[in-house]
């Protein structure tokens, strides 16, 4: 795959993300006693609001192909492919460029360090299928995993998602629970070169083997 | 929309996201409507610490003498900070403790801590309102003439507390993180209120003047329906040693606040708080030889990793989390910046000694005489 690491003056690139769904039509909220097409009608909503939000702006690779960048369907919504292993990202220059991210926009560089777009598809080991609808909604309300953990780091749009209503939330998560689950361990987040603190060092004692 | 995520990150230090929807920056002192958790109805927070009823008279600094100075006994680290805390239960009511681990505060009751280093920084609000519980924090100045409301969003760089690291004064989402629906007071508990108090407590501070502990306030008739047992036996940790009690202290008021069965992380079946209604070591059970959930960067899902590996603490991911101050790594995720480098020698000690106390209390059980059956 060939990457192409870009200035993010083409912020603009990411416009589609910037579309957030005007609809206000009420879904049936899961649970219990849900049926089949209360369930349908639940997913349906949230593919739109999937849609709608822009999340395979970041969450689906990008690849060239013969008609320019287009969709990579074999990584739908699972965020950064692990198998794509990049260099480290370009120091820029003071000023007002201030972040640069990868062709795939699945990769940002930023004040924050280098992050990667999660695997949002319902694979237990490496998405969201060990997740609950409550996991789900607690994360995209506080910004932090699980609702109390560690935060979401940009470029993710929290300030748009934490103003999505809990039905709302719940769609989306039941749409992302319908996908066909992708085995794809996006790597953890980079620190920046100033952070105070090291991170563990990779393959440090935490690895041994018991 | 990615935009204003990245502006926000450079806003806040460029290190995070303020994740509080439509945070804007309040000036000094004006009120803020804050969201009450239980109906959505808004309610409003005192521009200012003076309005607040801790004091009774401002300019002295004189505490009004409703507000009860108390002093958890295995205290949660901020850095080093200094604490002062009181709570004030509303004339006539009393906290409901027929649940011993998760206490029913009446509306009305409110909760104060101020936060020093060097000298006052921040004075941190919680109250009980009928639709809710209500969290606010308030910025001292400089010369402590004065401590108003602080932003939505928190400050994240107020003073600075070691070279390069700045104490982050929370956001209202942040308070919520912690202080959530199902744990929203923490700190004052019969565990952490015992008058049987740990001597190897880290980080344990001298009883304030006229502070409160559990028997002096069912005494007083402040606390109602605590089981009799815990008036007869004060609660304390059924640990094997002093250095295992230490610890699971420090795990209680550092990290149970969030990791016990009844918050949202209940799912993770970690739970290092310690649960006075059917007392069990289940900080032990929940981490020895689990698998952790967590990857440290860098680790090969096909490598293992082990909450608690008995014996081998560079093997830990617990104590890793507590040693790093990585902001994906670390834990606490949030409260504290610097690394509590006695909690993690604490830490460090429990677990390199867990299988020899493993051994002992195999060895200290009942056994089997010739003939007995199986």
């Amino acid at each position: 795959m060939r990457i192409t690491i870009l200035p993010v003056a083409a912020l603009v690139l990411c416009a589609p993300a910037c579309r957030q769904s005007g609809e206000r039509e009420r879904a049936p909220a899961a649970g219990e006693g849900a049926t089949a097409g209360d369930r349908a009608a639940q997913i349906a909503r949230g593919e739109r609001l999937v849609t709608l939000g822009g999340c395979n702006d970041c969450h689906t690779p990008l690849v060239m192909g013969p008609n320019g960048p287009e969709r990579d369907t074999t990584h739908f919504l699972a965020g950064h492919p692990q198998e794509l292993a990049l260099p480290p990202a370009p120091e820029l220059s003071p000023g007002p460029w201030i972040a640069t991210m990868a062709g795939t926009m699945t990769a940002w560089s930023g004040p924050w360090g280098t992050t990667f777009t999660a695997n949002l598809t319902p694979d237990r080991e490496t998405g969201l299928g060990n997740w609950t609808a409550q996991d789900f909604i607690a994360t995209m309300r506080t910004g932090r995993h699980l609702g109390k953990g560690r935060r979401i780091l940009p470029p993710m749009p929290m300030e748009v998602l934490v103003k999505y209503t809990d039905e709302e939330l719940g769609a989306v998560f039941a749409y992302l629970q319908s996908l066909k689950p992708v085995k794809n361990r996006v790597p953890a987040p980079i620190e920046p070169k100033t952070a105070a603190a090291p991170a563990p060092a990779a393959g440090s004692a935490v690895t041994k083997k018991r | 929309m990615v935009a204003a995520s990245l502006g926000l990150a450079l806003a806040t230090g460029g290190v995070g996201i303020a994740v509080v929807a439509g945070a804007t920056h309040h000036p000094e002192g004006a009120e803020r409507v804050v969201k009450g958790a239980a109906t959505g109805v808004r309610r409003t927070a005192p521009g200012s610490l003076r309005e607040t009823g801790l004091y009774a008279d401002w300019e002295r600094r004189q505490i009004d003498a409703r507000n009860l100075a108390f002093v958890p006994q295995y205290p949660l680290w901020t850095d080093g900070a200094t604490k002062r805390r009181w709570i004030r239960i509303p004339a006539g009511a009393a906290i409901d403790a027929a649940w011993v681990d998760a206490w029913e505060f009446p509306v009305g009751t409110r909760l104060w801590k101020e936060f020093s280093f060097g000298r006052p920084v921040e004075t941190r609000y919680m109250e009980r309102t009928a639709d809710g519980w209500l969290f606010a924090a308030y910025v001292w100045k400089a010369n402590g003439s004065d401590a108003t409301l602080a932003p939505e969003a928190g400050v994240p760089a107020s003073v600075e507390i070691a070279p390069g690291t700045s104490h982050a004064i929370p956001g209202e989402i942040d308070c919520r993180t912690c202080h959530d629906a199902a744990a929203p007071v923490l700190g004052f508990s019969a565990l952490q209120l015992s008058s049987d108090r740990d001597p190897r407590a880290l980080h344990a501070e001298p009883s304030a003047q006229g502070a409160v502990d559990l028997r002096n306030l069912v005494e007083r008739g402040l606390i109602e329906n605590l089981p009799a047992r815990f008036m007869r036996q004060p609660p304390r940790i059924a640990a094997r040693d002093a250095t295992e009690r230490a610890a699971l202290g420090y795990l209680h008021g550092n990290c149970g606040g969030c990791h016990n069965p009844r918050t949202s992380l209940g799912t993770l079946g970690l739970t290092l708080s310690y649960e006075l209604e059917e007392p069990a070591l289940d900080a032990i059970a929940t981490t020895f030889d689990r698998a952790s959930r967590f990857l440290p960067p860098g680790l090969s899902p096909e490598a293992g990793a082990l909450r608690v590996a008995p014996g081998a603490p560079e093997s830990s991911v617990l104590l890793a989390r507590i040693r790093s101050r990585s902001p994906s790594v670390q834990m606490p995720p949030l409260g504290t910046q610097v690394v509590d480098e006695r909690a993690a020698r604490l830490i460090e000690t429990w677990i390199r000694e867990a299988p020899a106390r493993a051994a002992d209390r195999i060895a200290r059980q009942p056994q089997p005489r010739r003939g007995d059956r199986p």
